[in-house]
């Protein structure tokens, strides 16, 4: 099970960090949003998967699976919602400011 | 806490409360509300001077500060510091008085910048000479930079009081930077202790270290940047810009003894080598002459001074050079042969700090009553302005080395010294100590030079009323307080030497040349005018006359080349250096800030990926385990089946909406993988934010236009596709190898405590809720203040609208 | 011209006041079961955000005249106040305490500071999402 999972995560940060690279800048944010599916899955996964009840005592089970992974992961989930909300907005008043989306186009210091 | 740290806390402590002073009693002068401050630390300090004349003891106070890294507030009080801590109280006092009157009250005059700068410099410098700790001295030593920086850049408006801040800055705390390193180096070498103390006590062992030589290197370097020797000397005539008072008090009698008082302070260590004593013996002279030179051609009473003090300076390390010599020979009774060196270096360190304390300060009220320092406008001063013409009279005179002045007593010692130096049988001293003596006297005739061109340029000749711009009268009293006090000073240890001999001078030269004498044994000092016709007075009669003929002649050849270029031919070095610096910088950094997103997070993915593997394959960490990998139901292949099907199509699709459906169906695919792998919690979270998101997503696109083409270059796209592949690869390898690491190894969770404890402690049943609201809850207490800040930042961003055309 | 999605809004009515009371068990179920403030406030947030989506902004706007960024700030606020609380006792920010008591009608009763304090969490997470989607929804230009 961890391996397939390692697996899927390795695959999605691929995917995210070439999705990071491109030009538009939505297909950027949506390349953050990726990056952190498969940060979550691969934390969850590295804390063990051994088999357990999920972290809540009123199941009495002898074993439970790891709770604080997904104490982690789910403050990290609520807090990509509000970075990729950020992102989101920075993106279209960038596009509205420069009436473009190309990151190419958008290059440029104040230097040059 | 000792009552003596306090000596050094207090003028921080005043600094923090000084400001309400200026604010609430803006009608009277700030400066009246400080004076006390140094006059008492001064008395106080005073009591530690051994009036009996029986030697002194050290006293070591100690508060431990960073005790694991054996950083302690350590003072140590030896008559080294004391003479330094005196020098710095005492003449702060005075330079304090003289600043009342010197800076006017005005309503645009930031008097309480002034003065927050000058505590905390004098605090830095009080801390320099009484820590025996090496870093906690280091810590002292650069505010000192930065106090004096702020000092010069006092009037911050002039173009040229910001260059020379700048100058001395980057020049003293570069130098700084070198002797920190040094200090490291000697805590190696002295087995873990950055205690001045303990390393002199094995100074033995110490300079066997191959590394004693560069430490010594990077710690001279600190010295001789803060203290302006040749070549580092040059920010010193710029500080110049800085307002009278902090020259007077810190360009010439505290903050560039800084460098002295280091190297007298290592001297027990270092002064073992032959390196030492010939490296500050060199450098010593050198400065000294060059000093001089360049002193005679300036036309700026303040740049005449500046120069003095770089080569008087120079005088004193090569003093203490000599006196390095002596930890080779025995001390016997009454012999002075081998410590005189070490005795004219004390004397001379007094005799300089007062005699150039009141030519300073005669400078400024110069400046301050004619509008010039300029000696070509100059002229005739002697009747106008008596009292400051015979304050300068008297300074210029033992700057010269006239009798009976203090400076010719302290000259005399030189020439004794640098005689004696020139017959030690060692460091091949009988064939090239002959340099010694004849660059001490070239660099002093040309210090009479200087001196002589100062005072017949300044105060005789013609009084010209029109190359002024106010009407010149002699310096209200007020002003003319300090310089009377250190004039009497420069007559009185003149005439009495002696006073001196066993309260500061000789505790002085215990603390640099310690253990020679046996315990309870003191030097020999006598001071005194009259040796009879030998070497030294014949040197002196020289000088007098060589100069007064040099002098004379002078006038006649203003117009050559030699005068004409003022500035200091090495500043070339230093501005072209600078200007470089900058250039290049940004050339480096133009060639790689491409403005383009894309090539940043190449940077990043071929760094990451890069570093990673290579640690992954160098330290041989790989591993893989297979174990207990078998039985994964079917459903769970589909889940993560499908998801890899959406996440591999990302890229190769076009249409946003097909982007979003894509994004989505992965987002719910995640969350039912974690109901999955038994994470209630978060599967329920998932599926809302990814909703949410949807939805937040779907509204912006009202305001993006539909998604830019990708280049179809085959380059740039398959230099994505490498990078991404090959971070994924890292992150995939590492993770691999982290689960058999994991699984190897038999790793008790921290989260059992978690589950043993949720209920009885918190009283929960949901483990994961009671990790976030109460064993972590200071986590989710900022983390939702990050969420906050975030929703703050949209709003922001849109209710308050970027201009088109900005640079975003 | 208005169209009038009469299914919509019937729907609306309905389903929204089911999420909305099922995101007040989910918030009060937390401490014991699935659920909390996260979960609780995401919840909420969904269910209101259905309501503007169906109707338009003015008419919600006039049913619930919240002011989102207020939401936030009394969030944090609560959050704090009960972490402060602790300090009161000698013990570090943010201890919590609970116990047990007899209610009538309902019998007994654990009754946690984490509470209020999740109930913080809870008022900045709905707060935020939907400050967010409304700031970008109201941004016409």
């Amino acid at each position: 099970m961890e391996i397939l999972m390692i697996l899927t995560g390795g695959i999605i940060i691929t995917v995210a960090v070439y999705l990071l690279m491109t030009r538009s800048i939505l297909r950027v944010v949506f390349g953050i949003i990726m990056l952190s599916h498969g940060v979550h899955l691969l934390i969850l996964t590295l804390a063990g998967l051994e088999e357990g009840a999920p972290p809540l005592l009123t199941e009495n089970a002898d074993a439970y699976t790891d709770p604080l992974p997904q104490a982690l992961i789910l403050t990290a989930i609520v807090i990509s919602f509000g970075v990729t909300a950020f992102l989101l907005v920075l993106a279209y008043q960038t596009n509205k400011a420069h009436d473009s989306d190309d990151l190419e186009e958008l290059r440029g210091n104040a230097d040059e | 806490m000792s009552l003596f740290h306090f000596v050094v806390l207090a003028p921080f402590l005043m600094a923090v409360i000084l400001p309400f002073f200026y604010y609430k009693f803006r009608s009277i002068h700030t400066g009246w509300f400080l004076l006390p401050l140094p006059l008492v630390l001064f008395l106080y300090i005073a009591t530690y001077i051994p009036f009996g004349g029986g030697g002194m003891e050290p006293v070591i106070y100690s508060v431990p500060w960073v005790p694991s890294l054996g950083i302690d507030f350590t003072v140590y009080i030896d008559g080294l510091s004391l003479l330094f801590g005196l020098l710095i109280t005492g003449i702060g006092t005075l330079v304090v008085l003289y600043s009342i009157y010197y800076i006017a009250n005005k309503q645009d005059e930031p008097l309480q910048n002034f003065y927050v700068y000058l505590l905390m410099f004098m605090g830095a410098m009080l801390g320099v000479v009484f820590s025996d700790n090496l870093i906690v001295l280091y810590v002292f030593w650069e505010l000192t930079s930065l106090s004096s920086s702020l000092l010069i850049a006092y009037w911050f408006h002039k173009e040229k009081s910001r260059y020379g801040a700048q100058k001395s800055m980057l020049i003293t705390v570069s130098g700084g930077f070198a002797m920190l390193a040094g200090f490291a180096m000697l805590y190696v070498i002295a087995g873990s202790t950055f205690s001045i103390q303990e390393m002199i006590s094995q100074a033995g062992t110490m300079v066997q270290d191959p590394l004693i030589l560069p430490a010594m290197l990077l710690v001279l370097a600190g010295a001789f940047t803060k203290s302006a020797q040749f070549p580092f000397h040059i920010w010193l005539p710029d500080a110049m810009e800085a307002p009278t008072p902090v020259s007077a008090y810190l360009h010439s009698a505290t903050m560039v003894k800084a460098g002295i008082y280091l190297v007298a302070r290592t001297t027990p260590i270092f002064g073992l080598t032959q390196q030492w004593f010939w490296i500050l013996v060199i450098f010593g002279l050198v400065t000294l002459t060059w000093g001089s030179i360049s002193a005679v051609r300036q036309t700026d009473l303040k740049g005449i001074l500046a120069f003095s003090t770089v080569s008087q300076l120079g005088l004193i390390m090569s003093l203490l050079g000599m006196a390095s010599a002596a930890l080779h020979f025995e001390y016997v009774d009454q012999d002075t042969m081998y410590v005189t060196a070490a005795m004219a270096a004390v004397f001379h360190l007094i005799n300089h700090a007062t005699f150039k304390g009141s030519l300073f300060m005669a400078v400024g009220i110069i400046d301050h009553e004619t509008g010039t320092r300029d000696v070509r406008l100059l002229g005739g001063l002697m009747t106008i302005m008596p009292v400051t013409f015979t304050i300068s009279l008297i300074g210029l005179a033992a700057m010269a080395g006239l009798p009976p002045f203090n400076g010719f007593l302290s000259k005399e010692l030189f020439f004794t010294a640098s005689l004696n130096a020139a017959s030690f049988d060692i460091f091949n001293l009988q064939t090239l100590g002959f340099i010694i003596p004849v660059f001490a006297w070239i660099a002093s005739v040309f210090t009479f030079v200087y001196s002589m061109m100062m005072f017949l340029r300044t105060f005789t000749g013609a009084f010209k009323p029109d190359n002024y711009e106010k009407h010149v009268h002699e310096a209200p009293w007020g002003l003319l307080i300090s310089p009377i006090v250190l004039g009497s000073l420069v007559i009185l240890f003149g005439l009495f030497p002696n006073m001196l001999a066993y309260t500061i001078i000789e505790p002085a030269m215990q603390s640099i040349l310690p253990g020679l004498t046996s315990v309870g044994d003191q030097f020999y000092v006598n001071i005194y005018h009259w040796h009879g016709i030998n070497a030294e007075l014949l040197m002196t009669i020289g000088v007098v006359l060589f100069g007064l003929a040099v002098a004379l002649t002078l006038p006649k050849l203003y117009g050559a080349g030699f005068f004409q270029r003022e500035r200091d031919p090495l500043n070339a070095v230093y501005d072209t250096g600078l200007d470089q610096l900058v250039v290049q910088s940004q050339n480096i950094t133009k060639a790689q800030m491409t403005g383009r997103l894309r090539d940043y997070m190449l940077y990043m993915g071929v760094f990451i990926a890069g570093l990673g593997l290579f640690t992954l394959f160098r330290y041989d960490a790989l591993a893989i385990s297979l174990e207990g990998q078998g039985g994964i139901p079917i459903y769970v292949w589909l889940v993560t089946g499908v998801l890899l099907a959406c996440t591999l199509a990302l890229p190769f699709v076009s249409g946003r909406m097909t982007n979003l459906i894509l994004l989505g169906a992965v987002g719910f695919l995640i969350a039912l993988l974690f109901v999955i792998l038994r994470a209630p919690d978060l599967a329920l979270t998932q599926l809302l934010v990814e909703t949410v998101m949807v939805v937040l997503i779907l509204l912006s696109f009202r305001h993006l236009p539909e998604m830019t083409k990708e280049s179809k270059r085959l380059l740039s796209t398959s230099a994505k596709a490498v990078v991404s592949i090959a971070v994924g690869t890292f992150v995939t390898l590492t993770a691999l190898s982290v689960h058999a690491y994991r699984s190897g190894a038999d790793i008790t969770p921290i989260s059992d405590y978690f589950v043993e404890n949720s209920k009885t402690l918190a009283g929960g049943y949901n483990m994961v809720n009671v990790i976030l609201v109460d064993f972590r809850g200071l986590d989710t207490l900022l983390e939702v203040l990050v969420l906050g800040v975030a929703a703050l930042g949209i709003v922001t961003m849109i209710k308050l609208r970027m201009r088109g055309g900005e640079d975003v | 011209m208005k169209t009038n999605f009469v299914m919509l809004h019937t729907v609306t009515r309905i389903v929204s006041f089911i999420i909305l009371s099922f995101s007040v068990y989910l918030f009060f179920a937390g401490h014991n079961a699935p659920g909390g403030g996260f979960i609780g406030g995401l919840m909420m947030a969904g269910a209101l955000v259905l309501l503007y989506v169906s109707f338009d902004m003015d008419r919600i706007k006039k049913v619930l005249p919240i002011d989102y960024t207020q939401m936030i700030g009394l969030g944090l606020i609560i959050a704090i106040l009960t972490g402060l609380n602790s300090l009161v006792f000698g013990d570090p920010f943010l201890t919590q305490y609970f116990d047990y008591f007899q209610w009538p009608f309902m019998g007994e009763v654990e009754l946690t500071t984490a509470l209020p304090f999740d109930l913080g969490i809870f008022l900045v997470v709905v707060g935020v999402a939907l400050l967010s989607i409304l700031t970008i929804a109201e941004d016409v230009s």
